[in-house]
């Protein structure tokens, strides 16, 4: 036991002390930052230009309704016969909206031409398409003598309240937040696994390399040192997690103090108060999300978390710990890496797809029990409830399935790591069991 | 005289190819043993036995009359032959986790490396990196770790590649002087000079098997072939000749000499070396009379090839 220690607290010094660690940890936030500036950056000015459009309207009902705005400006060249418009608009414009005369509006429907050299873009469609709805639903209705404002005035806008057979009341929009915390976590550790599964990789390799490892496996047991390899990694990964989630904490403060003011000063100065009566109304919206958040089994989620995390990471780190005992170099564990990186990735697609649409569904339950890729799964469905036996099922079937993992993975490595200069294969990975 | 390590008909196989087939030895306390061996032949998978790396399918290997078990790791000081230390951690950090592991607490470790850095003269190395070393340097450290924790039993692979004669030889004499102070040592090696110059004991594993073992001077007179060198001075070589090879089998040999005598080689078989002495002074004065003893070198390469 005290032997493991040493293990671990020397596998985690020497991660922490890497140069490459010190600066991930202080660069990646800057970079994240950095990466979603740029992204607002750039799609503001996408917006900054609007696009060119010529309209020829033979009749000239319906250019009126198009009306310049931030994405699209609109210039009528209907003076122009059509050949000559069309020219024009090839020169100068990014497309021509046609729309021929007829001799009842109502034909139209169908009429309606965008002709341009690039295709034009969902967005645009869209736009123009409701424009025309509009204009040729009005006149429908003027034509049976119906008041438009009456018909909007008896419309109705439902709203469908949600709540469970406990009794709970819940927000619509909570499950965006379900979907979002469930996917974060999922993510979370599929990214912990794969980056830090990695460095235990690495790690065995590098003892391999420099052939220190019979040295020290003459003194201690090759499966404490692959868990205090796995363990030591580990746990500066979550160091490297809660500086992450300190200074996250420390700036959203900082920006709280810093916003908070700003807020109430251009609430106090600002001429148009319907702006600020909007944010007042969305801090409602955000403090009723809020308590329907806390209303969230939270708890159960942290706790499972916490399992799914450990039960997870044990069973594939340990794989990448046999994978990097069986091979001699980094460029060799590439065929040995694909069947590991499949069911995570396999994971969180299904919980991106399944579970969202149907978080009970057959296929988002079998995947949350399934232990390749429970980790993921079943974090993602835990917000929306999960039956107690599943959970329990599906956590009994991780942590056998990461005994057995460890054990196998244990008797590849310890035969594994005293191979050298043999590419082997999975038939003889198989072999080695034996030995 | 009690023996330090027993193997008592130790077997491994590794799928269908057999490393060690019922092999026996047993290694006397305070002995300097050589393990000897051609490429192959098992002597890396005996010593992981006993260092617990591995484990037999079946046999047993005692320790001092105890069965292995993993305590015993801590008598044990073993210099593998593919070694190597972590490149980026610091010399003296590494030598204290490298003991630490081997059972010795912080303060003990840090006093025998400190002992032993001053005997070495490498105080200063304490900070560096081993990547900042050379190669050689590199092998004096994996020395020391290897002998810090002060083992009952020493086991050198190949401890000599690496060092320069210089340091060859300083680490050969460290190594004699702890077989003095109690050490047992088992040293396996291709270098069969070495051999010869400091073991006493050889035991020599070809293709799974035990071919020989026992105390050198023994195994030497099971191998010596009752050959002897002389040079005569004389007149009459046909006489020579002909009432040596009456009793004996003759070959012309060379060796190095002063004088312009004749060389032979001569095996006695069952008679005494007086009775062939007694001949050749009646033919004239004998420079040279030598019996010819099988060298490590010889008995191997005999034993491999038989």
């Amino acid at each position: 036991m005290n032997k493991l220690f040493l293990i671990i607290k020397r596998e985690f010094i020497a991660k922490v002390r890497n140069k490459s660690f010190i600066v991930m940890t202080f660069l990646s936030p800057l970079l994240f930052v950095g990466i979603a500036a740029l992204v607002g950056f750039l799609s503001t000015m996408n917006k900054d230009k609007a696009t060119e459009i010529a309209i020829h309207d033979e009749g000239g009902f319906i250019k009126t309704n198009f009306k310049n705005n931030k994405d699209f400006h609109y210039s009528d060249i209907s003076t122009m016969p059509f050949g000559i418009a069309k020219d024009s608009a090839a020169r100068n414009y990014e497309g021509l909206l046609y729309i021929p005369k007829v001799d009842s509006l109502q034909l139209i429907k169908d009429k309606v031409e965008y002709i341009s050299e690039n295709s034009a873009s969902i967005n645009f469609i869209g736009h123009v398409e409701k424009i025309v709805d509009s204009v040729l639903t009005s006149n429908q209705l003027r034509i049976l003598g119906l008041d438009e404002k009456k018909i909007e005035e008896a419309k109705v806008d439902s709203t469908l309240k949600l709540s469970k057979f406990s009794g709970e009341e819940s927000l619509k929009g909570l499950n965006e937040i379900k979907i979002a915390i469930g996917g974060l976590m999922g993510y979370l550790i599929m990214m912990f696994i794969i980056i830090y599964g990695n460095f235990v990789m690495r790690s065995v390799i590098e003892e391999k390399t420099n052939r220190i490892i019979e040295i020290i496996i003459s003194s201690v047991k090759p499966f404490q040192l692959m868990m205090g390899k796995i363990i030591g990694n580990s746990l500066a990964g979550i160091l490297q997690f809660l500086i992450w989630i300190i200074v996250g904490l420390l700036l959203a403060f900082v920006a709280q103090t810093f916003f908070g003011l700003q807020l109430n000063s251009s609430a106090s100065l600002s001429p148009e108060m319907m702006a600020a009566a909007g944010q007042s109304e969305g801090m409602l919206k955000f403090q009723s999300y809020w308590t329907e958040l806390m209303n969230l089994p939270l708890t159960l989620m942290l706790v499972s978390f916490i399992l799914y995390f450990i039960g997870g990471y044990f069973l594939y780190s340990s794989l990448y710990a046999a994978i990097g005992a069986a091979v001699d170099s980094e460029t060799d564990s590439q065929q040995f890496l694909l069947p590991i990186i499949m069911p995570l990735i396999l994971g969180v697609y299904i919980g991106f797809f399944t579970v969202i649409n149907d978080p009970h569904g057959t296929v988002a339950t079998v995947f949350s029990i399934i232990p390749f890729t429970s980790p993921i799964v079943m974090l993602m469905r835990i917000p929306f409830g999960v039956p107690w036996w599943q959970l329990v099922l599906s956590l009994v079937i991780l942590f056998g399935t990461f005994t057995f993992v460890v054990w196998f993975a244990a008797k590849i490595y310890r035969v594994g790591i005293l191979m050298y200069g043999k590419k082997p294969t999975w038939k003889e990975l198989f072999k080695w069991l034996k030995y | 005289m009690s023996n330090i390590l027993e193997v008592n008909n130790v077997v491994k196989q590794y799928g269908n190819y057999t490393a060690l087939n019922n092999v026996s030895l047993a290694v006397p306390s305070g002995s300097i043993y050589g393990l000897l061996g051609p490429n192959g032949a098992g002597k890396t998978t005996l010593i992981r036995i006993i260092n617990q790396i591995t484990m037999p399918d079946s046999g047993q290997v005692l320790l001092d009359g105890e069965v292995l078990k993993p305590d015993h790791i801590q008598y044990i000081g073993y210099l593998p032959e593919e070694r190597g230390l972590y490149k980026t951690m610091k010399v003296g950090e590494q030598c204290l986790y490298l003991a630490q592991l081997k059972g010795l607490s912080h303060q003990e470790a840090k006093k025998q490396l400190k002992y032993w850095f001053e005997k070495f003269g490498i105080e200063d190395w304490w900070n560096k990196k081993i990547q900042e070393l050379s190669k050689g340097m590199a092998q004096k450290i994996q020395f020391v770790v290897t002998v810090l924790h002060k083992p009952k039993l020493l086991i050198l692979d190949e401890p000599f590649s690496g060092f320069d004669p210089v340091n060859a030889n300083l680490i050969k004499d460290e190594i004699i002087e702890l077989n003095k102070q109690g050490t047992s040592v088992i040293f396996s090696t291709h270098r069969m000079e070495s051999v010869e110059e400091m073991c006493n004991y050889i035991a020599l594993i070809h293709k799974s098997n035990k071919l020989i073992e026992g105390k050198l001077n023994d195994v030497k007179q099971q191998y010596r072939t009752n050959t002897f060198q002389i040079g005569v001075l004389t007149n009459d070589i046909e006489g020579l000749m002909y009432q040596l090879t009456q009793k004996f089998s003759v070959e012309q040999t060379i060796f190095k000499s002063l004088n312009d005598d004749i060389k032979l080689e001569v095996k006695i078989g069952n008679h005494t070396s007086n009775e062939l002495l007694s001949i050749l002074t009646s033919f004239g004065q004998v420079t040279h009379f030598v019996e010819k003893i099988p060298s490590v070198n010889d008995i191997f390469i005999q034993a491999v090839s038989k």
